[in-house]
């Protein structure tokens, strides 16, 4: 429905006097306004506005045999085991370790980092990733660490004594 | 010229305004709005307190769908194409230019190399459709790091390494990403993950 709205092109005469009529240059701007906010629909539901975030991690350079391992006292570590159905289960030490099942919602290990870490001077703490637990697992645990402004820890490799650790207190 | 002179009043508002703004909106988005190529899988990533953007260029992705499947992609053109080639010389494997432009234009892929000619001599559509069984990265086999390696040489060390995992993959597959990375001395990476809002005890960060 594009049309020019010319408004009587053939000017007529009325009293002699010659007047050219000025057609007005008024278009029907309908369709392309339409278009235009189809446009802008289009392109405002296709853009993503939260664009992916990164965390950096750091890993430790794999050991050689030659190397040797700094010891430290294990009172200040605290090792936590990532098990399945986003539990995790979290001990003090490594003799006769008492772990205990906590989850990653705001009363579960963050409030056990953060006081861990005010007690505890220097604190080491040891994320282990068990074989059932999920890549989601292993961010949050890192994002704990975050949180809880923790500057010395470490993802290691489960042992089978973990494991077992973890068996026992998931019966709980 | 009606003899009634029933000047009804149009109820029109000037609209130009509006136009104006809706045009600025247009060209904002049209500008703003970058192509994102189709990935072979949908990867849901889980969120974190982290905020330090992306870059924009020379990065390596390794991405792990939610069935663990490891797939592959690095930015830029010259560096893709450059890979693929070297690649190809470390496996025998001749490509075309045709092949190697197809390879420089696609997204992210999880295609053993053995099997990368034949995927790529593949109609786009086709491509599309077919299910990708993901890059080996077992200890024995591991043709990730191979990858990582030749879009290393080719970015020129710049690229950076990233991880963009599925919330629900399995940590071993990510532990044996990682390990690929460590043996081949890449101990910095990044991990992709989304917006999370920072909880109100998280400790200040230090201006230092």
């Amino acid at each position: 429905m594009a049309e020019i709205q010319g408004g009587g092109g053939g000017g007529h005469k009325k009293g002699g006097k010659v007047r050219s009529k000025k057609t007005s240059t008024r278009i029907d701007m309908t369709p392309m306004v339409d278009l235009a906010f189809l446009l802008l629909t289009f392109f405002i539901l296709t853009t993503t506005l939260s664009k992916p975030q990164t965390m950096e991690i750091t890993m430790p350079e794999k050991l050689k045999k030659e190397d040797v391992q700094t010891e430290v006292n294990e009172k200040k570590v605290l090792t936590c085991v990532l098990g399945s159905d986003d539990k995790v289960y979290w001990y003090i030490g490594i003799t006769e370790p008492q772990a205990k099942k906590a989850d990653f919602s705001k009363d579960g290990i963050r409030k056990v980092l953060l006081q861990k870490n005010a007690e505890i001077r220097e604190m080491i703490v040891l994320i282990k990733a068990s074989d059932e637990s999920k890549y989601k697992n292993m961010v949050d645990i890192l994002d704990e660490m975050t949180i809880c402004n923790i500057k010395r820890y470490a993802i290691v490799d489960i042992t089978s004594a973990d494991k077992d650790i973890v068996k026992e207190a998931s019966q709980i | 010229m009606s003899k009634v002179k029933m000047h009804r009043s149009t109820p029109s508002i000037d609209m130009t305004p509006m136009v104006d703004l809706a045009f600025l909106l247009v060209t904002f988005f049209m500008l703003t709005a970058t192509a994102t190529p189709d990935e072979p899988v949908q990867v849901s990533i889980p969120s974190s307190v982290s905020d330090i953007p992306i870059p924009e260029r020379d990065m390596i992705t390794i991405g792990i769908s939610k069935d663990n499947k490891v797939f592959f992609n690095v930015d830029g053109q010259f560096t893709r194409a450059e890979m693929l080639r070297n690649i190809g010389q470390a496996y025998n494997i001749s490509f075309t230019p045709e092949e190697e432009h197809d390879f420089a234009v696609m997204a992210s892929f999880g295609i053993p190399i053995g099997s990368l000619k034949e995927f790529l001599s593949m109609p786009r559509e086709q491509r599309k459709e077919l299910v990708q069984p993901g890059i080996p990265c077992d200890s024995l086999h591991n043709e990730l790091g191979d990858w990582v390696n030749q879009a290393r040489i080719a970015s020129r060390n710049r690229a950076r390494i990233a991880i963009k995992g599925d919330g629900d993959a399995t940590y071993p597959v990510v532990k044996k990403v990682i390990n690929t990375f460590l043996d081949r001395k890449v101990n910095r990476f990044n991990l992709i993950t989304g917006d999370e809002k920072a909880p109100a005890e998280m400790a200040p960060k230090k201006s230092s």
